[in-house]
């Protein structure tokens, strides 16, 4: 677990990205099982992709990146000294990821390790019925991502 | 032994037409309804199945065979002494008669394997792991995938032999540069192993005259064939090639079943790829010797049921009229590229006049991973990504493509389906 920490990110202020704070696991839920085609699910998917803020290029390096097998993703962390929080912040170059990162970040963003741990993701992502796109064979890149989190959230317990 | 008096190849042409007839309208709804998974309903939308690159649908003859073989003659091959393993041995070596006559090579020449990945490996460390040397060439092309890259990187490393790479035309529509052919292929290659058919782009590699200048050196030639044989006909005489490899599931065969051709004198020199049961003529604790061609290259018991499903496949394809199945998939590619060069923000991968039915392609703002994904929800089927290709695809600056391979069950409907999809995935990018 080499994931970076570091004390200040120029350019992106995680401390207030509004995933994980105005956004919840819990609108996700609510909102995706509001929708009954496809066309909407995946609508909105991209949406909260897009809500992501920009990613400086300066912190797209080699131990941010999580190497999918057709998509890439990259993964900032922080942690928060003051109220011991995890924050996060990603990338995708592709849309549907970017998405499915961003409901990552709805759920495990400004948490503690201790919620992180004990967070059932796989429960989540059930109610979202968006498993299909974390199965490894997938090689998104998305369930690297949620591993990653999840192990710095323990070595930090 | 081949059989064959036909011009094109080595085609066996049962049940075609006379040759030099027009072709045929060709009976693409008759050819679905060969196949029963063509009716499957993906997110309740009718399938539109254009991943045949990587693997072809099998027709209902294939699955009874393979379903036959389990309920009637289960057995092992070859030792068997009784009636089932006597059944089951006559249909294993039909198919490799089979599969002969479609390449117009000796049944002694054709090796099973697990596929062509297998079939590679096997020329890669037998042939190359014993004859390549410090000093010596292996010349390998940009159109690679990486089963014809890998293992001659993984030999190379081991018998510090050097690989060199034909590279793709400057103006990168994806065909290979053969002006450089004469500085690669010198008196110092050893071997040179080209893909017939790029299974990322569907372009056609003109291998006789990669083939031509190998045997002016005097180097030893393996084509991949895995995109070629279900295309157009093969012949490994004409090739004049040494080596010749590609997979039965892309050829309406099953998984799991592969196919080595190799030229009677090099199969008899190369030392076992491996060993055990079935490839040994006579083992003491001392020493063992090999068993005749080709069963030296067969240790273990084989995948009988997959062999002898192929055998039905390869009947079954050799029975089609192969030239009316060309003539429709010329038809299909040529439809889909005319209306993918008239899509606004599509733009074609490899965008060159010799290729089989394959149609790759970037839309602008959008990652190949999420074109197939939105393209599936609507039960369009198709493949995205690099193609285990990374080396083509960095030599062409993307991070992947689209790619729509067609087969002859195909038609113009699943075309349009594509494009009519493609426009709603463009107002999600």
């Amino acid at each position: 677990m080499t994931s970076p920490t570091s004390s200040s990110t120029p350019d992106l202020d995680m401390a207030n990205l509004g995933l994980g704070r105005d956004i919840t696991a819990d609108d996700v839920v609510d909102n995706l099982s509001f929708f009954d085609d496809w066309e909407e699910r995946y609508g909105y998917i991209i949406d909260l992709g897009k809500q992501l803020p920009p990613f400086p290029d300066a912190l797209k390096t080699e131990d941010r990146f999580i190497r999918g097998c057709q998509s890439q993703v990259w993964l900032e962390l922080q942690h928060d000294a003051g109220n011991g929080c995890l924050h996060m912040a990603v990338d995708s170059d592709a849309l549907i990821v970017r998405g499915l990162a961003a409901i990552v970040l709805a759920a495990l963003n400004h948490k503690t390790p201790q919620q992180i741990a004990d967070y059932d993701m796989a429960d989540y992502f059930e109610k979202i019925d968006l498993l299909k796109h974390l199965s490894p064979t997938r090689g998104n890149g998305v369930r690297a991502m949620v591993s990653r989190i999840q192990n710095e959230a323990r070595s930090r317990l | 032994m081949t059989g064959t008096e036909s011009q094109d190849n080595g085609l066996p042409t049962a049940g075609a037409p006379a040759a030099g007839a027009p072709a045929v309208s060709f009976d693409a709804e008759a050819l679905r309804a060969e196949f029963p998974i063509l009716g499957e309903k993906p997110y309740g939308k009718p399938l539109v199945y254009l991943d045949n690159a990587a693997t072809t649908q099998k027709p209902q003859v294939v699955i009874d065979a393979l379903a036959n073989y389990y309920l009637h003659d289960n057995s092992n091959v070859h030792r068997g002494a009784h009636c089932l393993a006597e059944r089951a041995t006559a249909a294993f070596e039909e198919a490799r008669e089979n599969v002969a006559t479609l390449l117009n090579a000796s049944r002694e020449e054709i090796i099973w394997t697990r596929g062509t990945t297998e079939a590679i490996n096997l020329v890669a460390q037998s042939y190359g792991g014993s004859t390549l040397k410090l000093g010596d060439d292996v010349v390998i092309s940009s159109l690679e995938h990486h089963a014809n890259i890998v293992p001659w990187q993984q030999v190379c490393a081991r018998t510090g032999a050097t690989l060199r790479v034909i590279p793709l035309k400057p103006e990168h529509n994806g065909e290979l540069d053969l002006s450089t052919l004469d500085q690669l292929i010198t008196a110092r290659t050893r071997i040179v192993a080209i893909v017939h058919v790029s299974n990322a782009l569907g372009i056609i590699n003109p291998v006789q005259d990669i083939i031509a200048r190998a045997r002016a050196v005097g180097a030893t030639v393996l084509v991949d064939g895995a995109q070629a044989v279900s295309h157009f006909p093969v012949d490994v005489q004409a090739l004049d090639c040494d080596f010749y490899t590609f997979s039965a599931h892309k050829l309406f065969g099953p998984t799991g079943v592969g196919v080595l051709y190799g030229r009677r004198a090099l199969l008899e020199a190369m030392p076992p790829f491996q060993t055990g049961g079935e490839m040994i003529e006579k083992v003491t604790f001392e020493a063992s010797t090999w068993n005749q061609l080709p069963y030296k290259f067969e240790a273990g018991t084989p995948n009988i049921g997959g062999v002898i499903a192929f055998g039905a496949a390869v009947r079954w394809f050799a029975a089609r009229d192969r030239a009316a199945m060309a003539a429709h998939e010329a038809d299909l590619l040529a439809y889909a590229t005319q209306k993918a060069r008239a899509f606004p923000g599509l733009k074609i991968i490899g965008d060159a006049p010799n290729k089989v039915a394959v149609l790759s392609f970037l839309l602008e703002g959008g990652h190949p991973n999420d074109v197939g994904t939105l393209l599936d929800q609507q039960g369009v089927a198709v493949r995205t990504g690099h193609h285990c290709t990374m080396p083509l695809m960095d030599a062409l600056g993307i991070p992947g493509t689209v790619r729509a391979a067609f087969a002859p069950y195909n038609t113009r409907n699943d075309v349009d389906r594509l494009f009519a999809a493609l426009e709603k995935v463009r107002r999600f990018l």
